[in-house]
């Protein structure tokens, strides 16, 4: 009796380990195998995912192109923005703070919403990726700024100032030779996050993209929808591949700057 | 400059950002909501409508067993994983945070794997075992990405648990159920709370995995989505909207002042 007590955890973290695996696994295989329903023993092929790159391979530059914009944007925004956060805790800041990870609380769908009612009828920025690139910002963006502000609240940076400011230092020299080198971990853990949810954003995407502007997530959507499974997973597969590899460097990144911040 | 006006140069592009993008539009879409033929009362009109009642009533519903079932997951293999080292541990954790990364869309696709007509348990079970696009596949999916969310949660919490506290109730003899009861739930408390939030928002809001599953079943997020592209009922969708994202945006507020962060919403 003891003992299968003493096992039900481990028995209840490998079946959520399988329901989280299997059907990875599953998208894999069925992606390389050339008929799915008649299983491996059809053969593996790359061909779906050489259809998926004919089909597709448009909508997935623009989901790195639209990450890498996101990116400097959330650089420039937020950067500065977490400094100035910083250098002036209190009850305005907290506020400010709060206002602007609203886009973490509030579904994407709202958001795209509000967005739509406000800037849909100006067509030109309408069917242009810079509109996506807005919302991606919008999402994006508390993830650097409480990136950099917990890496900036825990150094003191008032004394580092200080001693740049008595050796003639102006604010602009200050923050570049002082404030970005400290704030590098927080940077670099915030930078992975931003290119890691952007690659994958849907809910605000899939209301703002046309049908010219579809980014990697809309054509999954696309291809599961009006696609043969060996197709869809194959896609899913070239997804798995990029976003895997982001998601581990942003998880040590981020508890790199977590130990750096001890 | 003085470093006063330069503190002020540096927030100024993310206000200028935030006002035209966020503050301007969230104010427009509530404006909205109230511009139909009801006026304010639209507000009125989705709990008096049974169609808008019933989606409500049901969006909770699957939220709160979700939260319900993530918990008691997340909170077993949060513990088992904080308190063993075993060869294989690193691989657990890798693939039980994995999904974190995943958009609603990919999630709802692989409950179609698992339970679709072409799934594998339709595969393996004799008869015709299909559960994908059924209110328990709407469940399965957003268990899908709740898990890692409340595990990451748990597991911040557990590891700042004196080890201490448990030898000391051992040694007063305490059984194995009593010290999980008497001493790890109470020291979890604040962080169990706050990941059912975070995990209960994260279902209300979901879109990408209702929509993939292209259910019959009507939860929030899907009926404003129709409301907005098939009826073109721009001040019901708005009002939908505004009541969705309140009820999100509270629930992650009491969950942010019971623990430091909020792990992505997404869905």
């Amino acid at each position: 009796m003891k003992s299968i007590t003493k096992s039900i955890p481990m028995i209840v973290t490998l079946l959520a380990c399988f329901f989280l695996l299997v059907p990875i696994i599953q998208s894999v295989l069925a992606g390389l195998t050339v008929n799915y329903f008649r299983g491996l023993s059809s053969g593996l092929t790359l061909s779906w995912i050489g259809k998926v790159w004919a089909l597709y391979s448009g909508s997935i530059f623009l989901s790195i192109w639209l990450a890498l914009a996101c990116l400097a944007c959330t650089l420039v925004l937020g950067v500065p923005a977490a400094y100035a956060l910083a250098r002036n805790p209190g009850r305005a800041s907290r506020i400010l703070e709060e206002f602007i990870s609203l886009p973490l609380a509030i579904p994407g769908l709202a958001l795209a919403l509000a967005l739509l009612q406000l800037y849909g009828t100006y067509q030109g920025f309408r069917m242009h990726w810079s509109f996506i690139l807005v919302g991606h910002v919008l999402y994006t963006l508390p993830f650097m700024v409480r990136s950099v502000l917990s890496v900036l609240a825990a150094i003191d940076l008032k004394t580092l100032e200080e001693g740049a400011a008595s050796l003639g230092a102006d604010p602009a020299r200050r923050f570049i030779d002082i404030v970005v080198p400290n704030a590098l971990p927080g940077i670099l853990a915030g930078a992975l996050t931003v290119v890691t949810l952007s690659i994958g954003e849907f809910n605000l995407t899939w209301m703002l993209h046309t049908p010219l502007m579809k980014t990697l997530p809309v054509g999954l959507a696309d291809s599961y929808a009006s696609m043969r499974l060996e197709v869809a997973s194959a896609y899913t597969l070239v997804f798995f591949v990029m976003i895997v590899p982001l998601l581990m460097a942003m998880q040590w990144a981020s508890a790199r700057a977590q130990r750096i911040m001890q | 400059m003085t470093p006063r006006q330069f503190v002020m140069l540096c927030l100024l592009p993310l206000g200028v950002f935030t006002l035209a993008f966020l503050a301007i539009p969230l104010g427009r879409l509530i404006l909205a909501s109230g511009e139909g033929d009801a006026g304010w009362a639209i507000y009125l009109q989705i709990l008096q409508t049974p169609r808008y009642l019933t989606t409500l009533m049901q969006t909770v519903v699957v939220s709160l067993a979700v939260t319900g079932a993530a918990l008691a997951i997340s909170t077993t293999a949060g513990l088992f994983l904080v308190r063993n080292r075993f060869f294989g541990r690193q691989a657990l954790l890798s693939i039980l945070t994995l999904p974190l990364a995943f958009p609603g869309v990919v999630v709802g696709f692989m409950i179609i794997l698992l339970g679709g007509r072409q799934g594998l348990v339709n595969a393996v079970t004799p008869g015709h075992v299909v559960f994908a696009y059924s209110v328990f596949g709407l469940f399965l999916g957003y268990l899908y990405f709740s898990i890692p969310r409340v595990l990451l949660t748990v597991m911040a919490a557990a590891e700042k648990i004196d080890p201490a506290l448990e030898e000391a109730a051992r040694t007063l003899g305490a059984p194995p159920h009593r010290i999980v009861i008497d001493v790890l739930l109470p020291a979890l408390a604040p962080a169990l709370i706050a990941a059912g939030a975070i995990a209960f928002a994260t279902a209300m809001g979901a879109f990408g995995t209702a929509f993939t599953l292209a259910t019959d079943i009507d939860v929030l997020p899907m009926v404003i989505y129709t409301e907005f592209t098939l009826s073109a009922n721009i001040a019901m969708a708005s009002a939908l909207s505004v009541v969705l994202g309140l009820v999100t945006w509270i629930l992650l507020l009491i969950a942010r002042s019971l623990s430091g962060d909020t792990v992505a919403v997404g869905g």
